[in-house]
């Protein structure tokens, strides 16, 4: 099984006829992915490669069923589009975006908490998800995952994602579903959240876990795999050597004071009982070695 | 973006929160020109982004033409923690009756806005939280919801706010609430928020810093983009538009994503180097980026070796490839560089760089292959 999406999920692509939104909406379509139809206000009647394109979520959720919507849009449209998607009847929102201001993320996501229950954000500034062989909504490229599981993956940073994906599967060892939940200060959806998705998945057999500097996002997954994961954990926390004050690329990636650095978060995990690891192929070693062992 | 105090100051000042009238000085005739215009005593303060300023010595009292030209000659020019003073603020200096603390930032796990409030200002506020941290008032507020001036008076009285203090600090908070979310800071802090002996509340010190991906909707932003860094060599990336830190070992590091900047960053560490930087040079560069990136790394004359660690995602490993080549044609690049190129078109952009390799262009089939060969040549 996967989490949060499978073979049968209908995504739309708001953004399908901008640049990006052209080129990653029509690669996640060749991979197998359900891409239904595209929003671009205006362009409603026309079609991208045959893909239909509609004025607004709503008609496009309306004529194709979709219940995943791939955002593709600039900074300052993002979250307008995004709450869009939860007005227009979508469930899962994929939202690949760098760049979106912090107040326009916390906004955003009080929105969806409140009025939109029911809907889960992934991003912003993520690679999106993909769940091997079966659907791939986002940035990643297909051919660097193995489908068959039995990891699953968490990450909050693109590139890291892609090194933990090209580390197992040359391996020979595959995987149920990889959720990159970004680098910003607001992630729509945690690591908690993932990792409860994959304690409750059984063909998740074990879960890579890829944190960095600043937040306390993995202190507070320590806490959640001590008290409830059932599975072994590897991690990978990137940043060790970062200096405190400057923000490391990500919006949310910066040692505040004493709190938010690498070792803070690597001690919390081990002593949840993760196998913490100090590089991206150490990580996939011992991942390799649990997974071969079980 | 954190902003000097002087430009923390200024940005208050918008939104109607009281500060102490001052003007930026650049040179000791400035500032004694401002002093005789604001009128004695006057405080000059060191303009640097780093704390214990006081402790320094970049912060004195002056009630003469003399005192300000002495003071304001000693302090320009010196070196507070390896940040140079270039400018110096001169304010009206104030009696201080009582000090409090305010401030406004993001609540990061419960993903909402946290004030805090403290009638015990003028220290670290992170020494309060640690030795008396009921003196701190907290109040998470749903960025839906905002801050009223109701809850704002309710807030100043659990705070232990001096009764004659409330009802201005109340109106201070909403407005200091409304320069965080209208200003989009990730920080607004004021601390000492003072209470004067005549029972005026204003704010002695301001801390901002801006949220930069909120730069598009804030054009009066640029005045303070010019003052941002001293680092030559950052300044030299922010043109080129690479996301660039300077820091001070020998290897020069050029990765995709962020993520894995940091992680070549620390590898590099753990096989016994320094990195030079943190350079990333994003999703999707081309030629052009990956060119310019080697441009500003080999201006840097600690660099003795060059570590590129690229995993093609939506960047493409055959136009990094173009790009490395396009740089060696257009500059002479003096450290010897290795490569570890992997992901989409690897195969291609190898293959492109196959007959450009040479002891001074060296291709690794791993990252802590690249690293430990990287590492090797700096140490060399």
């Amino acid at each position: 099984m996967s989490i949060f999406i499978d073979e049968n999920t209908k995504v739309i692509v708001q953004g399908l006829t901008g640049g990006q939104g052209r080129f990653h909406g029509l690669r996640n379509k060749a991979y197998g992915t359900k891409v239904v139809g595209g929003v671009t206000p205006g362009k409603g009647g026309t079609d991208v490669e045959g893909i239909p394109m509609f004025n607004t979520v709503r008609e496009a959720v309306e004529a194709t069923g979709a219940t995943a919507s791939f955002v593709v849009v600039p900074p300052k449209f993002a979250a307008a589009a995004i709450l869009e998607a939860a007005e227009g009847g979508i469930t899962f929102i994929v939202s690949i975006t760098e760049g979106i201001p912090a107040h326009d993320e916390a906004v955003t996501f009080n929105r969806l908490v409140r009025d939109f229950p029911n809907v889960r954000l992934l991003g912003p500034n993520c690679p999106g998800i993909i769940s091997p062989g079966k659907a791939n909504i986002g940035i990643t490229s297909g051919d660097i995952a193995l489908p068959g599981g039995p990891v699953g993956i968490v990450s909050r940073s693109g590139t890291l994602t892609y090194q933990a994906l090209h580390e197992l599967s040359q391996q020979g060892i595959g995987q149920t579903t990889c959720v990159g939940i970004g680098g910003d200060p607001v992630p729509g959806t945690n690591f908690i959240d993932a990792l409860k998705a994959f304690n409750d998945d059984p063909e998740t057999k074990a879960v890579m876990m890829i944190g960095e500097i600043g937040g306390s996002e993995e202190e507070r997954a320590a806490e959640w795999i001590k008290a409830n994961m059932t599975k072994p954990v590897v991690t990978y926390i990137a940043g060790v050597t970062a200096p405190p004050g400057r923000k490391m690329g990500h919006a949310g990636a910066i040692i505040t004071g004493s709190s938010g650095t690498a070792q803070a978060k690597m001690d919390a995990l081990a002593a949840a009982g993760v196998h913490v690891c100090l590089n991206p192929t150490e990580a996939g070693e011992k991942m390799v070695e649990i997974v071969r062992g079980l | 973006m954190d902003l000097f105090e002087y430009q923390g100051k200024q940005y208050f000042a918008r939104f109607d929160i009281p500060v102490s009238p001052g003007d930026i000085a650049e040179t000791v005739d400035e500032a004694v020109a401002i002093a005789e215009r604001i009128g004695f005593p006057v405080v000059v303060k060191a303009q640097v982004k780093v704390g214990g300023r006081g402790k320094a010595g970049g912060i004195k009292l002056a009630d003469t033409v003399d005192e300000v030209r002495t003071h304001a000659g000693n302090i320009l020019g010196m070196d507070i923690k390896g940040h140079t003073v270039h400018r110096v603020w001169i304010e009206r200096s104030s009696d201080i009756a009582k000090e409090y603390y305010a401030s406004f930032t993001l609540d990061r796990p419960n993903k909402v806005y946290l004030g805090m409030l403290s009638a015990e200002g003028g220290v670290e506020i992170e020494e309060v939280a640690a030795n008396n941290p009921d003196a701190i008032s907290m109040l998470s507020i749903n960025p839906l919801d905002g801050l009223s001036l109701e809850q704002a008076r309710t807030w100043v009285a659990d705070a232990k706010i001096d009764d004659i203090a409330r009802e201005q600090t109340a109106e201070l908070l909403v407005k200091l609430y409304r320069c965080y979310v209208e200003g989009d800071c990730d920080l607004a802090e004021i601390n000492p928020l003072i209470l004067t002996p005549e029972g005026k509340v204003h704010a002695l010190d301001a801390k901002v810093t801006l949220d930069e991906n909120a730069a598009f909707r804030h054009p009066e932003w640029d005045e303070y983009r010019a003052t941002e860094t001293e680092d030559p060599r950052e300044k030299m990336a922010k043109e080129k538009g690479l996301n660039y830190i300077g820091l001070d070992g020998t290897v020069g590091i050029i990765a995709n994503g962020a993520g894995l900047a940091m992680s070549t960053l620390d590898v590099v560490n753990q096989v016994g180097g320094s990195a030079a930087n943190f350079l990333d040079i994003g999703g999707g560069a081309n030629a052009d980026v990956m060119a310019a990136a080697l441009e500003v790394i080999n201006a840097d004359p600690k660099v003795k070796s060059i570590f590129v660690n690229i995993f093609g995602g939506i960047t493409r490993v055959d136009e990094v490839a173009k790009g490395i080549i396009e740089a060696l044609r257009r500059v002479e690049i003096t450290s010897p560089i290795v490569m570890r190129l992997d992901g989409t078109n690897a195969v291609e952009g190898r293959a492109l760089l196959a007959e450009h390799l040479n002891d001074k262009l060296i291709s690794e089939p791993t990252m802590l292959d690249a690293a430990r060969k990287a590492v090797a040549l700096a140490n060399a």
